[in-house]
């Protein structure tokens, strides 16, 4: 899967709080969780992402409640990708589950220009190069067995053909 | 001060923790090491009313007819309840329905709930060497009671209600020894925000925590739940105490099946020993707008505060409520404050009245609440203005966390937010004692 968008950066350890924020949890319809994504720390987001759009995080990304309204409102929001130089063990899980592709990326991601640089993400090889300059950053390529999980587009898929390999 | 032997991570020339031990057992192997991959059975699965909506929509998308087992699936409406709005009432009755139509054992309705991780392991549900998870971060509460228990998705979650299985990484082991004996006014809260401020909010990132030690052994579990649940704070997989004497009177009364106990090997490898003499440690605040922002007592004294909770899953037990209670006792909330008390169960709060402790607080101008998480993660009950403040025992700090984007939220023990609520601003319990 290759990607190419708009990157947002974002800092070290984002929590779903800030992602998503505990009040809009009565629903869980990504169009509508969309509409407040990163609203708490950078009010005018929902307004200037865009599909396809990038987001770049730094160490821990995601960390704290398990809510997957979280990735949801990310996958709602038409973002084509996460990477970060680490992610908080719960969103990484879901991310994968929900099949929202996110990739870590170890090298320091500063030099990226939040709203302005474009990325084109190659998550097989596990690169991402910026566009403008052509520098290219090398990530971690997932293990087989969550590259299964997310080949079959979620968990849901992935366990029903485990259960059903005939279905 | 830390030592390891990290290096050798993933060897099996040595023994196991307790974690890795569990999941070999659930996985049906004779050994696991940190970065293996394992399947495992599982032995409870938890919802709540924010996270198994969104699970059990998965769920529909499995089509099967039944769940894996519907003694092994607990659901708890304790967010948003006693419901806030019309929409949450409708996430309310969507589990309600799903408990009925799947004949989900342990579903506790309003009046009979709590908030789930008192409640868990109040109604004997939480046994050690089983491996519990949960679509909420603090699952790993259950730690406390020598279990490996962690946090996940909702997907996670529909996925277990189907096969009764869940895959993990087998995580490293750091181990957290506290020296000495606890002093006054310092408990389980202040070792946990004292352990996070060290290492950070990424610090036992993906990793299990081990806690053990003199001040270990002589905690109550009412302390160590509240140890075990903030180690997610800490960014960790699952933080834990191995069973001992506390552990089994605890479980004596609870209990009515039988459990096997499961230690950590004398030659097990940590990835990281971090040893900590804590018989001088001031009771702990974590400043906003995160868990690790912690700093004595001392070095917080004079924040005004508008609000003062006393509750959550971190400190809503009996023994927390004990504390604050015997601070408060003929005293009243400072006028600029409102604090709130919510007991974080039924039984919890009708022991809390069987002693006295509700009139003390009733006295004192607090407002007592039916059990719910409510303003912990500002859902309800509480939710702050613009520029205001707030000391809580509950978990997190982070922006917005209990209201406006603008708020902000201080942590601490009862103890000292007991004390806080009379004095109108952060003090240490000995200044209103």
């Amino acid at each position: 899967m290759i990607f190419e968008g708009k990157a947002w950066v974002f800092g070290d350890n984002i929590d779903t709080d800030a992602i998503i924020a505990a009040r809009y949890l009565s629903t869980s319809e990504p169009a509508e969780l969309a509409k407040h994504l990163m609203e708490d720390i950078k009010p005018d987001f929902p307004g200037l992402v865009s599909p396809g759009d990038i987001l770049v995080g730094g160490e821990n990304f995601g960390c704290g409640s398990s809510r997957e309204h979280a990735p949801l409102a990310i996958k709602g929001a038409g973002v084509s990708c996460v990477i970060a130089r680490s992610f908080a063990r719960i969103f990484y899980r879901n991310a994968i589950n929900i099949g929202l592709p996110i990739m870590e990326c170890h090298e320091d991601l500063a030099g990226i220009e939040s709203g302005s640089d474009r990325l084109r993400v190659d998550l097989e090889q596990g690169t991402i190069t910026q566009l403008q300059t052509g520098h290219v950053y090398k990530a971690e390529p997932f293990p087989p067995f969550m590259q299964e999980i997310i080949n079959r587009g979620g968990l849901v898929e992935y366990v029903k053909a485990r259960i059903n390999p005939a279905g | 001060m830390s030592t390891g032997n990290g290096s050798e991570i993933g060897s099996t020339e040595f023994g196991s923790t307790m974690v890795e031990k569990i999941l070999a057992a659930k996985a049906g192997k004779e050994k696991v090491v940190p970065g293996n991959l394992v399947n495992t059975k599982i032995d409870l699965a938890l919802g709540n009313d924010i996270t198994a909506p969104v699970a059990i929509k998965e769920f529909g998308r499995f089509e099967v007819d039944e769940v894996f087992d519907p003694e092994k699936i607990v659901l708890v409406p304790d967010h948003f309840t006693p419901n806030k709005d019309i929409a949450s009432a409708e996430q309310a009755l969507l589990i309600r329905n799903f408990a009925e139509k799947y004949k989900i054992k342990h579903y506790y309705e309003i009046g009979r709930m709590g908030i789930e991780h008192a409640l868990l392991p109040e109604q004997g549900l939480i046994r050690p060497g089983e491996v519990i998870i949960g679509a909420d971060s603090h699952t790993c509460t259950y730690g406390a009671l020598g279990a490996f228990a962690t946090g996940v998705g909702s997907t996670d979650l529909a996925a277990a209600m189907v096969i009764g299985e869940a895959w993990f990484k087998v995580p490293a082991t750091m181990r957290f020894e506290y020296r000495g004996s606890l002093p006054e006014w310092v408990g389980g809260k202040d070792l946990i925000l004292f352990t996070i401020g060290q290492i950070g909010v990424s610090g036992a990132r993906y990793r299990a925590m081990e806690f053990a030690g003199t001040a270990i052994s002589q905690l109550s579990m009412d302390g160590r739940l509240t140890m075990a649940n903030m180690a997610i704070e800490a960014g960790g997989k699952c933080g834990y105490i191995q069973p001992d004497q506390v552990t089994f009177d605890y479980l004596k009364d609870r209990m009515t099946v039988p459990y096997e106990a499961v230690y950590s090997d004398q030659d097990a490898l940590y990835e990281q020993v971090f040893e900590y003499d804590i018989s001088r440690l001031e009771p702990q605040i974590a400043f906003p707008p995160s868990p690790d922002n912690v700093y004595p007592v001392s070095e917080a004294k004079g924040i005004d505060l508008q609000q003062v909770v006393i509750g959550s899953c971190t400190n809503g037990r009996i023994e927390d409520l004990r504390i604050a209670a015997a601070v408060i006792k003929k005293k009243k909330v400072h006028p600029g404050v409102r604090m709130l008390v919510i007991p974080a169960t039924q039984q919890i709060y009708r022991q809390a009245l069987e002693e006295g402790l509700l009139s003390i607080f009733v006295d004192a101008e607090a407002a007592v609440s039916t059990p719910t998480c409510g303003p912990c993660l500002g859902g309800h009950m509480g939710i702050l203005a613009r520029g205001e403040k707030a000391l809580a025992t509950t978990n997190r700090n982070f922006v917005g966390r209990m209201g406006h984007p603008e708020s902000e939220v201080y942590l601490s023990g009862p103890a000292v937010a007991a004390a806080s609520a009379v004095a109108g601003k952060i003090v240490h319990p000995e200044e209103v004692i």
